[in-house]
């Protein structure tokens, strides 16, 4: 048994759990106990890879970029979630989800979102399916990534904005759960990241592993060796990276970095780096590192990227920086906003704000000419334009 | 005796609860609300701790909690608030919060403290039932403090009859799948419900709560238990009131007495 994955209980480690008011526990404890048995059986397993291959595009390419390894003296790939159907890695989690939710016999389908991308992938496979789809968004995340918002209308969703707290994706979260608490009976909640009660960030971690296991294959093939030196991913609520660490979690030798949003700095008060600035506590269903006040009261935070702008992480990765099997990397707005233009300028990529910290994690880390370093480029940044081109005057 | 129980075994039916948020409307409200709704006739009282997130409750709990927090409110600064207000109020007195709050006051202190404060009991929402029975109980009964669970709608039979076994004090039934907040008159699906749990002939007596607003849904309520839960309407005849002693006192008539 691994010492990285959910153990029977729900937890990892000191972290994980699920707790949730008894108005959720039918809902809960009727995934719980239905999870793994249909993501074992092998028409959801037929059902799950074959959409992931003819309608999201995958395998997603693994991709050695030269300019940037030169640029870095080591040798760098990205895995390219960015070139998924809908421009993200959330689309692995929502298909996997919403063929949960068919077998559970739902009709309405609620999610949360940050950046948008979880709520876009979440609308993609509503319509695909044909379940009513409602998505919570912050006011603020709803101005900052309108092109998102308009896709979701587009794809027929209804977008509620969430006007409490800093609104953005905490208060979108709180709005989704409530919503579950208003609908316990046909409403399957499609949470979409690797938080929540258990068994959320369990289902989600599974879901999203597609991308490490097609990075053992596709190293295997490039480098002759499953194993990078290096797995470096973004961490807001931690479902890209959760994915990414997923195969390697077991594999020291794989050294895994974790890029977390400082924001304006790490102590500028508009900050949403949690390792940093983290204490156990409890959000939205599950213990986890969660920055609040003395008082136990959740500290709004603040990143220039609304996919970060988290005051928790999943409880996996509180595990992982406890126990030190991930390193966890602090990244400011400037300094992500500066890795998305260099990215830009050596590969011909756009990044997702997002990815841009993970990408940003390249400058702070010490690597030798023959090490293999694999970035996660979680997603595409199209929803970002108006946000880069605010810098670029 | 634990004045919860005693309340239970001397006052057979129509028992009107009371909620309000710490520090709302205004920072020291706490104890003259406290009185009024004792000197009005109200039998039991939950004082709610201000919480930033509250998942559980509706727009008006909601509006209550951030303004208390705006205000200044803390747990520490409720502790204080209540530190004398068993020479004054003899009716039981619970606190209801969520979880976070009270893990980083430390669980253990934190039940000390009510127990010392006079508090007879507390509603955690957030806090699993099985968590607490794994491993709270014995602190939560060695301190005297009543650990009250909910049922809903969509609790099983099976479920309702374990949290049965375990409770002591009251359970409290949401009346039906919803988050805190006035909803108007009660419908045929709740009242079967209610019905259902009526007719279980459970150990522990039961109060009706989430959605009680008035006269009418009040006594809806006590027909099937032995009393309701009042939270938001309450909130929202306090929040502008510029008397509150007699506010709290028109509010309490006009729910017990017909129109
Ligand atoms: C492109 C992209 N990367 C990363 C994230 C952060 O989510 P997670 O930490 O769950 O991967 C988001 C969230 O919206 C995103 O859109």
């Amino acid at each position: 048994m691994s010492k990285y994955k959910v153990d029977e209980n729900g937890y990892y480690g000191n972290y994980g759990g699920a707790y949730i008011p008894e108005l959720l526990y039918p809902n809960v404890e009727e995934l719980k106990e239905a999870y793994l048995r249909i993501m074992n059986s092998p028409d959801f397993i037929q059902e799950f890879r074959h959409l992931l291959s003819d309608y999201v595009g995958r395998p997603s390419p693994l991709y050695f970029a030269k300019r940037l390894s030169e640029h870095y003296k080591t040798k760098i790939y990205l895995k390219r979630e960015d070139l998924n159907h809908t421009g993200a890695h959330k689309i692995n989690n929502t298909i996997g989800q919403i063929l949960l939710a068919k077998r559970l016999g739902k009709t309405r389908i609620i999610a949360e979102t940050g950046a948008g991308q979880h709520g876009v992938a979440t609308a993609t496979v509503c319509a695909l399916m044909g379940l009513e789809c409602i998505v919570y968004m912050g006011e603020v995340d709803i101005q900052r990534q309108a092109p998102n918002v308009a896709r979701m209308k587009l794809l027929g969703a209804t977008v509620v904005p969430a006007t409490c707290g800093s609104k953005t994706l905490k208060d979108a979260t709180n709005e989704a759960i409530r919503d579950w608490i208003n609908h316990p009976e046909n409403t399957y909640y499609i949470i979409g990241s690797v938080v929540g009660p258990h068994p959320y960030p369990d289902m989600v971690a599974r879901f999203q592993s597609i991308i490490s296991e097609e990075m053992k294959q596709q190293l295997k093939e490039k480098e002759n060796n499953e194993y990078p030196d290096y797995v470096i991913a973004c961490v807001g609520g931690g479902s890209n990276a959760a994915g990414a660490f997923y195969h390697y979690l077991d594999h020291p030798e794989v050294k895994l970095i974790a890029a977390e949003a400082a924001g304006k700095g790490i102590h500028s008060g508009h900050s949403a780096a949690t390792s940093a600035l983290g204490k156990p506590g409890i959000i939205h269903g599950s213990k986890t590192l969660l920055m609040q006040t003395e008082d136990g009261q959740i500290v709004e935070p603040y990143s220039i990227s609304a996919g970060l702008d988290y005051p928790g992480v999943g409880p996996v990765h509180a595990h992982l920086f406890e126990t030190g099997r991930a390193e966890f990397i602090s990244i400011t707005d400037d300094e992500a906003v500066k890795s998305a233009f260099e990215l830009c300028q050596l590969e011909g990529i756009i990044p997702a704000l997002e990815s841009a910290h993970a990408l940003a994690c390249l400058s702070k880390l010490n690597f030798k000419p023959d090490e293999v370093v694999v970035i996660n480029l979680s997603g595409r940044g199209d929803k970002d334009l108006s946000t880069y081109m605010n810098f670029l005057k | 005796m634990n004045r919860i129980n005693k309340l239970f075994e001397t006052k057979q039916g129509n028992i009107l609860s009371v909620y309000f948020t710490a520090g709302f409307p205004q920072l020291n409200d706490t104890a003259n609300i406290l009185k009024s709704l004792q000197e009005s006739g109200a039998d039991l009282v939950e004082v709610g701790i201000p919480f930033s997130d509250p998942l559980a409750d509706g727009p008006v709990i909601q509006h209550s909690s951030e303004v208390a927090l705006k205000n200044g409110m803390t747990m520490k600064l409720l502790f204080e608030q209540l530190k004398d207000f068993r020479k004054e109020i003899n009716i039981p007195v619970l606190l209801m919060g969520y979880l976070n709050p009270v893990l980083q006051y430390g669980i253990e202190k934190f039940v000390q403290q009510c127990a010392a404060s006079g508090i007879d009991g507390l509603i955690l929402p957030d806090l699993p039932f099985k968590e607490y029975q794994e491993q709270y109980a014995p602190l939560f009964d060695q301190h005297n403090i009543r650990n009250i669970f909910l049922i809903t709608p969509q609790t099983s039979e099976e479920r309702v009859r374990l949290i049965d076994k375990a409770g002591n004090g009251f359970i409290y039934m949401v009346s039906s799948a919803s988050t805190t907040g006035v909803k108007g008159q009660m419908n045929d699906q709740q009242t079967d419900y209610f019905m259902r749990i009526k007719n279980y002939k459970l150990n522990n007596p039961t109060l009706i709560g989430f959605g009680i607003s008035n006269y009418d849904t009040f006594q809806t309520a006590c027909q099937y238990s032995k009393g309701a839960i009042i939270g938001s309407a309450f909130i929202n005849t306090i929040e502008n009131s510029k008397d509150l002693k007699k506010d709290i006192h028109s509010f309490i008539q006009q729910l017990t007495t017909e129109k």
